[in-house]
């Protein structure tokens, strides 16, 4: 409860980031994937040079919830994905890498 | 607006300088305008300033959901430089620094604009080559830039770790005398007095939600004030672009992340310019007051939450401590933190986007402070004849699709990697 009031608030001095795998630990551990929800254009396919540029350089960028990638680097070195609040940083679940989020 | 001088100085001392205008007007927003700017930092005050100064626009509004200065132009670390590598970025940003050494006195407003030189400090041969590299083309772009050995670095930062135990020796480094630090409040309220003196209207506490569009083309705004009727939007709105871009529905090559910087109990003269340590992300300054100015990585994740957290800050004193190691005795006074616009590239977008009358201007990263003058004068163009400045052809939205892609670091877009 505390944890997450002070998450909640912006109080905390760092993120605590639970590892789907490792459990809970300090954000010094984990490094940043980016956006989780950007897909790869299928391969072989016909794509159009649009399809492509927003693949590689287009994000919603919102604000409020982001599902994102992170690897546990200093860990287990796998990639889950995060499910944050990029306006409090407040961390909504963690996810590995092959779930889908349900909202 | 009644002129600042010296003798201004000395009449109001007269009176208890009781009796000082204000520096700009708390007007009501009018019903329609020729041109809304939205974002009071300091792009869009120096845009409106060059709108009205250069293209006679008189009929202006600044729309700013806070307060003149609240946004990264007050949060900023004050570094001025244009040593780049890319022609583009060098010649918009040197244009930008000639537009510098004039300003307090263009503005009527001291900026304290301080040439005191940038020093990139390298710690390995191949650092030193690509250091010459950039020298050389900065030279070429007419930017005086030296490269200076062990030796003459160790005259100019004594202080620095120049011991045998130093992770990361000194190799040398890139010095461009001209660049320097300004402050950086000064540089917002002497744009908002000067643009109010032209008859803008900076309208604070006033959020854009929305915009009008009728057939492709803007006919207004929607506020917290109210709708706002125009024909001609420029955003100027840094971290927040992507939320107002979603409006238009416009998606960018942009993602928002925090940056902190932080400054220390004051200390006596130190640190003359500013110095960056060239093993990782730090960089330092002496403030007017003494504080050591100093700051270094993003936080790393996607944010709009203007404050970061403890472990970057730690991170990046590391790395100051490991420069200079008599920074360990220094208390921190404070920290804080922007959100960044970080385009894919690294580099500015100014553009007309596919809507007719709003105009674009973000992606700035964490250098636009530099830019505020020259990023008003280009955008203004772009606003005011619906063309692209010269300087600014190349900071056109379409590079991400033609592939002209000005990435100075080879980053790719993992911006936040910085
Ligand atoms: C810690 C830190 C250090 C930095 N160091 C340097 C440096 O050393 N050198 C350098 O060149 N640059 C530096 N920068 C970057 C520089 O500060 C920014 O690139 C630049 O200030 C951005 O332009 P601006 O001044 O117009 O932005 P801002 O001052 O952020 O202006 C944008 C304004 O838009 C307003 N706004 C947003 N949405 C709306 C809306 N819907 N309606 C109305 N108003 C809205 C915001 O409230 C804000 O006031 C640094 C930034 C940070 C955070
Ligand atoms: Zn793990």
């Amino acid at each position: 409860m505390k944890r997450v009031l002070v998450q909640k608030l912006g109080l905390a001095d760092m993120l605590e980031i639970k590892c789907p795998y490792c459990g809970e630990r300090s954000q010094n551990e984990f490094s940043y994937g980016g956006d989780a929800t950007i897909k790869r254009p299928e391969l072989n396919s016909e794509i159009s040079d649009l399809e492509w540029d927003s693949f590689v350089y287009y994000r919603n960028n919102p604000r409020g919830k982001h599902l994102e990638l992170w690897h546990h680097t200093s860990g287990c070195r796998r990639w889950f994905k995060v499910h944050r609040n990029t306006a409090t940083h407040e961390i909504i679940k963690t996810l590995e890498i092959q779930e889908e989020l349900h909202d | 607006m009644k002129k600042y001088s010296i003798f201004s100085l000395i009449k109001n001392a007269f009176n208890g300088h009781k009796n000082w205008d204000v520096a700009w007007r708390d007007p009501e927003p009018k019903k329609e305008y020729d041109a809304i700017i939205i974002g009071g930092g300091g792009h869009g005050l120096a845009t409106a300033y060059h709108l009205a100064k250069d293209y006679g626009i008189k009929n202006i509004a600044i729309l700013e959901k806070g307060w003149i200065g609240g946004g990264n132009i007050g949060r900023n670390t004050t570094i001025l430089r244009s040593n780049y590598m890319h022609d583009a970025n060098n010649l918009f940003y040197d244009h930008g620094m000639q537009m510098w050494k004039d300003l307090s006195q263009e503005l009527n407003y001291n900026v304290m604009y301080s040439p005191r030189g940038i020093l990139n400090l390298a710690h390995s041969d191949a650092q030193i080559n690509s250091f010459s590299r950039r020298g050389n083309s900065m030279r070429l772009n007419g930017i005086d830039a030296s490269l200076l050995g062990r030796e003459e670095v160790r005259k100019m930062i004594p202080f620095a770790d120049f011991s045998d135990n130093a992770r990361f020796p000194i190799f040398g480094g890139l010095l461009q005398p001209i660049g320097g630090t300004a402050r950086h409040d000064a540089v917002a309220w002497g744009y908002a007095r000067a643009a109010d003196d032209l008859g803008v209207d900076i309208i604070q506490h006033c959020e854009v939600n929305s915009f009008d569009i009728e057939n492709g083309k803007v006919s207004g705004v929607q506020t917290s004030r109210g709708n706002i009727k125009t024909k001609k939007v420029g955003l100027c709105v840094a971290g927040s672009t992507s939320i107002l871009a979603e409006k238009l529905n416009m998606t960018l090559p942009i993602e928002a992340h925090v940056l902190q910087a932080c400054v220390s109990e004051p200390v006596k003269p130190m640190l003359d310019g500013v110095v960056t340590f060239g093993a990782g992300h730090f960089y330092c300054s002496q403030s007017d007051k003494g504080e050591m100015v100093m700051g270094g990585d993003l936080d790393g994740y996607n944010s709009y939450a203007q404050r970061g957290n403890l472990p970057t800050i730690q991170h990046v004193l590391t790395e100051g401590v490991a420069l200079f190691p008599n920074l360990s005795r220094l208390k921190i006074l404070r920290t804080w933190g922007g959100i960044m616009d970080m385009s894919m590239d690294g580099s500015p977008i100014i553009d007309k986007t596919h809507i007719d009358g709003v105009y674009l201007n973000c992606g700035w990263c964490y250098g636009g402070f530099k830019a505020t003058p020259v990023s008003g004068l280009t955008f203004a163009h772009t606003i005011a004849t619906n063309e692209p400045h010269e300087l600014s052809i190349p900071f056109k939205l379409d590079r991400f699709h033609t592939g002209h892609l000005l990435d100075e670091k080879g980053l790719g877009t993992k911006t936040w990697i910085s």
